[in-house]
């Protein structure tokens, strides 16, 4: 598998332009750290070196899982939804009574939908948790006999799973499309999360140097229109010129991209409204800098399932 | 740890020194989470106070006694009469006293776990354990979500984030009432449920 991944010259070409963009930016940050004096830009800075670990970190788990294979990679991101559902539940209060629907959704239901994914069951996993899981939640939770609250607390654990499990699944399951004329799958995830990721760094990025009008203040206090804007555009960018990664033209990079940037905008401010609901500012603190795993990959939540049902609904291999 | 467990220390460190750790309780992974929390060099030296009439006969027992070291206590029968109540409590607090020589101990005040993640009354056997050792330093802890992660009568732990929080230690205040005490304590816990 590592060889076939080596032999494939944009793969390679693709994570080395991401070894370069780590290292500058880590060598960016060890310059800053000694020019800066005010406290507020030490902070920033401080921010920023913790954040750019974090990046080595996850760079190097993705880049390994892809190394490794199809499987491995499925693996990761069960791994991931698991985590993810994990800190959902924790925020969202559940009593007793939910034990047994919560020991079946992190026990059976979340590994079952990525094995459905690594099996390639496109007909399955696409329906198994918004058909069978969203029957089987309310019905083992009726079970324990417990009404008070019930269709709150059901809704709760049906959302889990919806985003934290659904939709990241459709992550890895692009690796099993079968597209016209097209093999590189794995580019094709790439392109997905290198994206989605751009997109939330450059919005960081243009909102913390030219940020001035918030968006939703009642609910992301540091997402501003310029950060918005300049995010999307230039992750877009980005975006169009890695087609080379893609099935894509230039032209439908560009769309797919913009897409990707303004559902992971969404999908961010959604998880920032859950998170504010309950009055915290993340969702975890696995990672350094970034909060939880559910902080990272909420554009992904939104992006993945989208740019899955796109990809394969235009580019798809006939017959 | 599976649940993934965080552990805080506000306003205490951990010390090589006899402590008891006064915790509430909602879960069998109660005094589990408070040893993990603890530096490796301290778990050898802590052990958990348990109910003798739980945790009697086979692998249960094995549990407590070897993988744990608890001290099993005999809690009071709730028929039994006021005086033989008395009786038992006051060799359960002897007993604890005998065997916990210089170890630390981790001690539920409530006595039983709570099944619905509310504090419930404490017992005052806390109350004359530290009557008895005033020089051992109590130390309040909170555990949070862990009657989420196993709730009384569940067998299987869901992995939720739960944590661990160390408050700064008490003592006994000379001449303090025993109601005092245990309503100070109390207090203390449910103080570092929202540090």
């Amino acid at each position: 598998m590592i060889e076939t991944l080596l032999a494939d010259r944009a793969l390679v070409r693709a994570f080395g332009g991401i070894l370069v963009l780590l290292v500058v930016a880590s060598v960016a940050v060890r310059i800053l750290r000694g020019v800066v004096d005010s406290d507020r830009a030490k902070a920033t800075v401080e921010d920023a070196a913790t954040r750019i670990r974090s990046w080595w970190l996850m760079c190097l788990v993705f880049a390994s899982s892809m190394a490794l294979g199809k499987v491995f990679s499925v693996v990761l991101f069960g791994l991931l939804s698991f985590l993810a559902l994990r800190e959902f539940v924790t925020l969202t209060p559940t009593i007793r009574a939910d034990h047994a629907a919560l020991f079946w959704a992190f026990y059976l239901l979340t590994p079952l939908q990525y094995v459905l994914v690594g099996i390639g069951w496109y007909g399955m996993f696409t329906i198994f948790l918004p058909v069978y899981a969203f029957l089987f939640v309310p019905i083992r939770t009726a079970l324990a006999g417990e009404p008070v609250g019930f269709l709150e607390r059901t809704a709760k654990l049906q959302w889990g799973l919806m985003v934290a499990v659904y939709c990241v699944s459709h992550a890895p399951a692009l690796l099993y499309l079968e597209l016209d004329g097209y093999d590189g799958n794995a580019k094709l995830l790439l392109f997905l999360v290198v994206v989605v990721q751009a997109s939330d760094v450059l919005q960081y990025l243009w909102g913390k140097t030219l940020g001035r009008h918030k968006i939703a203040p009642t609910i992301s206090p540091n997402k501003t229109w310029e950060g918005f804007v300049g995010g999307v555009s230039s992750a877009t960018a980005l975006g169009a010129a890695l087609w080379w990664l893609t099935p894509f033209t230039p032209v439908q990079a560009a769309a797919m991209a913009l897409l990707i940037c303004l559902l992971g905008f969404a999908g961010g401010l959604t998880m920032s409204a859950i998170k504010r609901d309950r009055g915290v500012k993340d969702f975890g603190t696995v990672l350094a800098g970034h909060g939880g795993i559910l902080d990272r990959i909420d554009s992904l939540c939104f992006a993945a399932p989208v740019f899955f049902h796109l990809t394969r609904y235009f580019f798809r291999a006939v017959g | 740890l599976w649940c993934g467990a965080s552990s805080r220390w506000i306003g205490v460190t951990p010390e090589p020194q006899q402590r008891i750790y006064c915790a509430n309780h909602a879960s069998h992974l109660d005094a589990v989470v408070i040893w993990a929390a603890l530096p490796p060099n301290l778990r050898r030296t802590t052990r958990p106070v348990a109910a003798a009439d739980y945790w009697r006969g086979g692998v249960k027992q094995w549990l407590a006694t070897r993988v744990f070291r608890a001290i099993l206590i005999e809690r009071g029968k709730r028929d039994g009469d006021a005086e033989a109540r008395r009786v038992a409590a006051r060799e359960a607090v002897e007993q604890t006293r005998r065997e916990m020589g210089s170890d630390s101990l981790i001690l539920f005040p409530e006595g039983t776990r709570s099944p619905t993640g509310e504090m419930g009354p404490f017992k005052a056997g806390v109350f004359h354990l530290v009557q008895s050792c005033p020089e051992v330093e109590i130390v309040p802890t909170y555990l949070h979500n862990l009657g989420r992660v196993l709730p009384r009568g569940e067998f299987a732990p869901v992995p939720l984030l739960a944590s661990v929080t160390f408050g700064a230690p008490l003592r006994l205040e000379p001449d303090e009432d025993r109601d005092v005490f245990l309503d100070r304590l109390r207090t203390t816990i449910e103080e570092l449920s929202r540090a």
